[in-house]
């Protein structure tokens, strides 16, 4: 078991003969992924890195079964893609693009949540489940098949926990980046619910950062409905108040969405928490005895 | 990005929405001039600058005459306003705002923004204008009124009639504010807008509702759409180390203390500053280089870094995921040697090819201290940075 993705998830890829998709599509091809084409609109019928290219999502989805999705178009044409792949019956959409205007991410994920759409993204490093399906930028080598479940608002905080994770030899579930923007697909509480329930994962790492509340949101979630050990940290302590650091959703507004205010709410929920990111494997390791 | 207060008006006046008669000028000349042709007797004289809390700080000034709005921009002009809501040094007023005097007997609040938890545009509305709002929302929240806008369909006329009867107007008001809603909703999705305040909305002295002051802030993700307002930025109210650094891509943030961080990813950058305080120093700034770390970046991203003063070591926290360590090194010791770098440089690398990064680094013979591992890494930074404070 795993959350998202396993060896038998069927995945295009759209924007697949840009840079960007043709880069990560051979990595994911080369880690085991189940490519089973792509789409470049205009290019339908060519054949690129030895799958076939579509003219659209609908075709792509009729003739190869494909039941997820990865989005690497740029940023002015997501909003189009993923509505396209919601609209073509794909029931999981990954966006790895940064940059989506926010309105458009407003109606993007209004339609998705109306066609029971799993949105994860946009501006993140994507979901993998080691050793069965990576649907992303991550890099394969450093994950290991295991038993921690890992989310996370930021790609290189990801790798760092997931480094960890490996390095103590507890290995991954499935990781999931839900992204730094401040609309995402999908949130901490989405991505909880579904470990919670899937039998591999028996411990879970959220990594949060400043700005908005998802990580309260979490914090009351776990609270009520989560049974499992949870280990959080939260990015940002140092971070000055108004500014926006690099991430579109990481900005402490109007005295809110602060990193204080977040690991009090987490602690409050019994989630422990490591105020060092180097601590994230040892923490996990003192939370549940391995 | 944030536009000045006159050309959050002309984009009201745009879109028919009540503003007084107003000219930004930038010479006190032409203030005297802009107060003939606006007309009236008393004036407003308003410094343009990108921050709250002008009225506290005298950039706000009611005048009687040509010659007192001319000595207003004079004073101002060319000088930096400071408020609570600017740093020391406050902003630079390039432009002085004169408009005509309007009477008025109630201050109310209107406003939106994206409110994340809901994934809405959310309306805001109060009886309670002209002050704080956040204030407000703290201390009697429910005074603020709301309504909610469906990205699928637009706002509606309802709800901007259902806001006004909630605030206690009525007649003709109750169109005007409808009117008023609808247009500010218009607005607000053609320019991709991110936030919008108008505080205080008055009632004039006549009963009708009139736009006093306007602030809007623009989703810096959308400018390519709005070609417009990319010519409205006014890129002399930002810091000038972090415009700087956006032209090159770099996202940095100038912080108050003397250790440099150099990381990729706005996460990691984030978690670097965390424990450099976590083992006693103090970080100088935010600063993400992002995936694609080249020599020229790296290089650029030092000079930014090391443009400010204060800044006694550096720590460059890389983890190569994609891109690898050995290049990565390449490029740092390129950039220390290229640019001069003669503060120490901590650098630990992690992923892929991180110990030939790390090889590259100790072969090479430029000041830099390889560390092991991240906790190592802020370790060695605030003691080459004189040690903790």
């Amino acid at each position: 078991m795993s959350i998202l993705v396993d060896s038998n998830t069927r995945v295009i890829c759209q924007g697949f003969t840009g840079s960007q998709g043709s880069f990560h599509s051979e990595q994911a091809i080369a880690y085991g992924t189940q490519m089973v084409g792509g789409v470049t609109p205009g290019k339908g019928g060519q054949v690129h890195l030895g799958l076939p290219v579509f003219n659209s999502v609908r075709e792509a989805r009729a003739e190869t079964g494909a039941d997820a999705t990865v989005i690497y178009v740029p940023a002015a044409f997501c909003k189009d893609s993923i509505l396209e792949a919601a609209d073509a019956g794909i029931k999981l959409i990954v966006c790895i693009t940064e940059g989506i205007p926010i309105l458009d991410m407003l109606v993007a994920k209004e339609k998705c949540d109306r066609a029971g759409v799993r949105l994860v993204g946009p501006n993140c490093p994507g979901v993998i489940t080691p050793g069965q399906c990576k649907m992303g930028i991550m890099p394969g080598y450093i994950h290991l098949p295991g038993k921690v479940g890992i989310v996370s608002r930021s790609g290189t905080l990801t790798y760092e926990a997931v480094k960890q994770t490996t390095d103590c030899g507890f290995g991954q579930s499935s990781c999931v980046g839900i992204g730094g923007d401040p609309i995402p697909g999908s949130n901490f509480i989405d991505i909880l619910g579904l470990f919670e329930a899937d039998e591999q994962t028996e411990a879970i790492v959220m990594i949060g950062e400043i700005g908005g509340s998802a990580e309260e949101e979490a914090a009351a979630f776990i609270k009520t409905s989560v049974s499992k050990p949870v280990l959080a940290y939260i990015a940002g302590v140092t971070a000055p108040a108004g500014k926006r650091m690099g991430h579109a959703g990481a900005i402490i507004s109007g005295g809110k969405g602060t990193a204080d205010e977040k690991f009090s709410a987490l602690q409050d929920a019994g989630v422990k928490t490591v105020r060092s990111l180097a601590d994230i494997g040892s923490g996990l390791s003192e939370l549940t005895g391995w | 990005m944030n536009l000045h207060e006159y050309q959050a008006k002309q984009l009201f006046a745009e879109y028919g929405l009540p503003v007084s008669k107003a000219i930004a000028v930038d010479t006190a000349a032409a203030a005297g001039l802009a107060t003939a042709e606006i007309g009236g007797d008393k004036w407003v004289v308003k410094v343009q600058v990108h921050a709250g809390g002008r009225g506290k700080a005298g950039g706000v000034k009611l005048v009687d005459s040509a010659a007192a709005a001319e000595e207003f921009a004079a004073q101002w002009l060319g000088k930096n306003l400071v408020s609570y809501q600017t740093d020391a040094r406050g902003q630079p007023v390039h432009k002085i705002l004169i408009e005509a005097c309007i009477e008025f007997s109630q201050e109310l609040y209107l406003g939106a923004v994206i409110d994340r938890s809901m994934r809405r545009v959310v309306f805001m509305a109060s009886v309670e204008g002209g002050v704080e709002i956040e204030k407000v929302a703290k201390e009697t929240p429910e005074k603020i009124l709301k309504t909610t806008i469906d990205p699928l369909t637009g706002a509606q006329p309802f709800q901007g009639r259902d806001l006004a009867f909630r605030l206690g107007l009525s007649g003709e008001q109750v169109k005007q504010f409808t009117q008023l809603f609808l247009g500010l909703a218009r607005l607000f999705h053609d320019l991709d807008l991110a936030l919008l305040e108008i505080n205080p909305l008055v009632i004039t002295a006549a009963g009708d509702l009139h736009c006093l002051d306007g602030k809007i802030s623009i989703d810096g993700n959308a400018l390519y759409r709005q070609p417009k307002l990319q010519k409205m930025h006014d890129l002399s109210q930002e810091d000038e180390r972090e415009a700087r650094a956006a032209k090159w891509d770099l996202n940095y943030v100038a912080l108050d203390g003397n250790i440099g961080c150099m990381v990729n990813g706005a996460g990691l950058a984030m978690g670097t500053m965390d424990i450099v305080q976590l083992y006693g120093g103090s970080p100088a700034n935010f600063l993400d280089v992002g995936g694609g770390a080249t020599k020229e970046r790296v290089a650029e991203a030092f000079k930014i870094i090391l443009s400010d003063e204060n800044v006694s070591a550096v720590l460059v926290n890389i983890f190569g995921g994609i891109v690898r360590c050995d290049l990565i090194a390449e490029g740092v010791v390129g950039a220390v040697q290229e640019i001069g770098v003669e503060v120490p440089v901590v650098v630990r690398l992690e992923g892929n090819n991180a110990e030939q990064g790390r090889a590259v680094l100790e072969k090479s013979d430029v000041n830099i201290i390889a560390a092991t591992s991240l906790s190592d890494a802020a370790e060695k930074v605030v003691i080459a940075a004189g040690g903790a404070q």
